[in-house]
């Protein structure tokens, strides 16, 4: 191995990419699917938590509501107020003790479910401040023509609000790419994990985390430039409309 | 055959009566305006009939049923009562056709192609037609008011509540939205529409309803109210307004 910082990244690269390879592909596929998951969690915490009993509903109803609520804000409070290396370090080792059936057949599982639970925490919030950001006529309309307060939310608000909240959630899954390097402790072989290793193994550690921000830079600034591009794609359907009008007007002139 | 009926209805906001005590009944194929200054309850009224707004006290009596009453199935008889809003309030993540499709879906469980087959045929009436595959958002105010009538037309409503419907559209946009309101009103739709075009009501309504303060001062028919109004206030209200 070369002594220089730079002939060391580079003897890093050549030797050991297999090593992180494998780091990157797991780092993408949790924070991946972790986002995922923990968006698809959050479509149900969000609205458990702005849940809202009305004069109208019988006292059981009330009580029932009050409790998911009640539970729902405990879920966002614990997993936010934690860190999610501490979370990884109980959820690992605990389930186990629970019931012996239940432990995790692979440190990657539990790996995706910390990731998820958390990622399902952040979403939520971010989702709840797009769903209470939605004009209050839109579920008035909806109301007004006979849909119920869950029909409301699913044809009605959550779509609008998901659109709103694409550039948070997105930016959610850039920091999950980061924050599974916590996942480490838990010994998921992911990029931090594969960059602790070739350190190891000839005891020179500036140079293999070098190549492990490398790594964690190119999949960062990829995924905001996928997201922004998704974002723009996702958007443009009133700036398309008015350009088929003026068309439309041009041609009416010609 | 009376379609509503309001008894004694009262509605507070925190320290504020808005209504005080309002009795009204509905006939069949009526077309009620509701005129008064801001403030004075008109809108809270009209929020108060399919219960957008719970009241304190009174009953509201829809068709026989008592709206009013905790068990009665309010979304159903919802869809009875069509609502148009000052602010349109389509629904933003749809097209022109799904806005006026998905309540026929989700709520009266039509077919997908019932209840397109049927938007269709009333955006049609509306002068929409070419207009079926917009998104909402890029219409103007007056064709969205447009599109909101006809969402609320087709539910097959037995009463249509409009609520200010001219109100924040541009001049010459009214007319459009009030020809199709005069439109609905010529084929015996009964109605309830809150309004500042008072020359709609005078043409239109078959009675018009004052309210000032929270409390319906004068009723009665358009000729009378405007010609010869008895109550000090509407007369102000009149000479402010006209």
């Amino acid at each position: 191995m070369p002594d220089s910082l730079w002939g060391g990244v580079w003897y890093d690269i050549i030797t050991y990419w297999p090593l992180f390879l494998e780091g990157i592909k797991n780092t993408l596929l949790i924070s991946l699917t972790g986002t995922v998951i923990g968006f698809t969690l959050s479509l149900v915490i969000a609205p458990m938590r702005l849940l809202k009993s009305t004069s109208r509903d019988s006292l059981l109803l009330k009580i029932v509501k009050k409790i998911v609520r009640i539970l729902s804000t405990i879920y966002v409070e614990v997993l936010r107020g934690t860190p999610m290396i501490v979370q990884a370090m109980i959820i690992y080792y605990t389930i186990g003790r629970i019931h012996p059936a239940l432990s995790w057949s692979s440190p990657i599982q539990c790996g995706i479910f910390v990731v998820s639970i958390n990622t399902a925490a952040y979403i939520s919030e971010i989702l709840r401040g797009s769903i209470q950001a939605i004009d209050p006529g839109q579920t008035e309309a909806a109301r007004s023509i006979g849909m119920t307060s869950t029909q409301t939310m699913i044809y009605v608000v959550l779509p609008q609000a998901i659109k709103n909240s694409i550039p948070a959630i997105g930016n959610e899954f850039v920091i999950n790419i980061k924050d599974t390097s916590v996942l480490m402790v838990i010994a998921v072989t992911e990029l931090f994990f594969s960059a602790r290793s070739v350190a190891g193994i000839h005891y020179r550690t500036e140079e293999a985390y070098i190549v492990a921000a490398i790594a964690y830079l190119f999949m960062t600034f990829t995924a905001t430039r996928v997201l922004y591009w998704l974002g723009k794609k996702l958007d443009p359907p009133v700036a398309k409309a008015k350009t088929k009008k003026k068309l439309k007007k041009l041609v009416r002139r010609v | 055959m009376s379609v509503v009926k309001i008894d004694n209805l009262h509605k507070s906001f925190g320290d504020l009566e808005v209504l005080k005590g309002i009795d009204l009944e509905v006939k069949k194929g009526e077309v009620i305006c509701l005129i008064g200054a801001s403030g004075s309850g008109k809108s809270t009224l009209l929020r108060c009939l399919n219960l957008l707004e719970e009241p304190d006290a009174g009953v509201v009596n829809f068709e026989g049923n008592i709206l009013t009453e905790p068990g009665v199935n309010l979304n159903k008889l919802r869809t009875k009562m069509g609502m148009v809003f000052q602010s349109f309030n389509l629904f933003n993540n749809m097209n022109v056709l799904k806005n006026c499709s998905v309540g026929q879906m989700k709520v009266l469980k039509r077919s997908k192609a019932e209840a397109e087959k049927i938007a269709e045929k009333i955006l049609i009436e509306v002068g929409l037609g070419d207009f079926i595959f917009s998104p909402a958002r890029v219409l103007s105010g007056g064709q969205k008011q447009r599109v909101a009538i006809a969402r609320a037309l087709a539910m097959n409503p037995d009463i249509m509540l409009f609520d200010e419907p001219t109100s924040s559209l541009d001049p010459e946009m009214v007319g459009e939205v009030l020809d199709v309101m005069k439109k609905l009103a010529n084929q015996g739709m009964t109605m309830i529409v809150v309004t500042h075009e008072m020359s709609f009501a005078k043409e239109v309504a078959d009675r018009v309803v004052f309210m000032d303060q929270g409390v319906i001062l004068e009723i009665g028919k358009p000729e009378e109210i405007f010609a010869n109004p008895k109550e000090e206030r509407t007369k102000e209200f009149l000479n402010r307004i006209l």
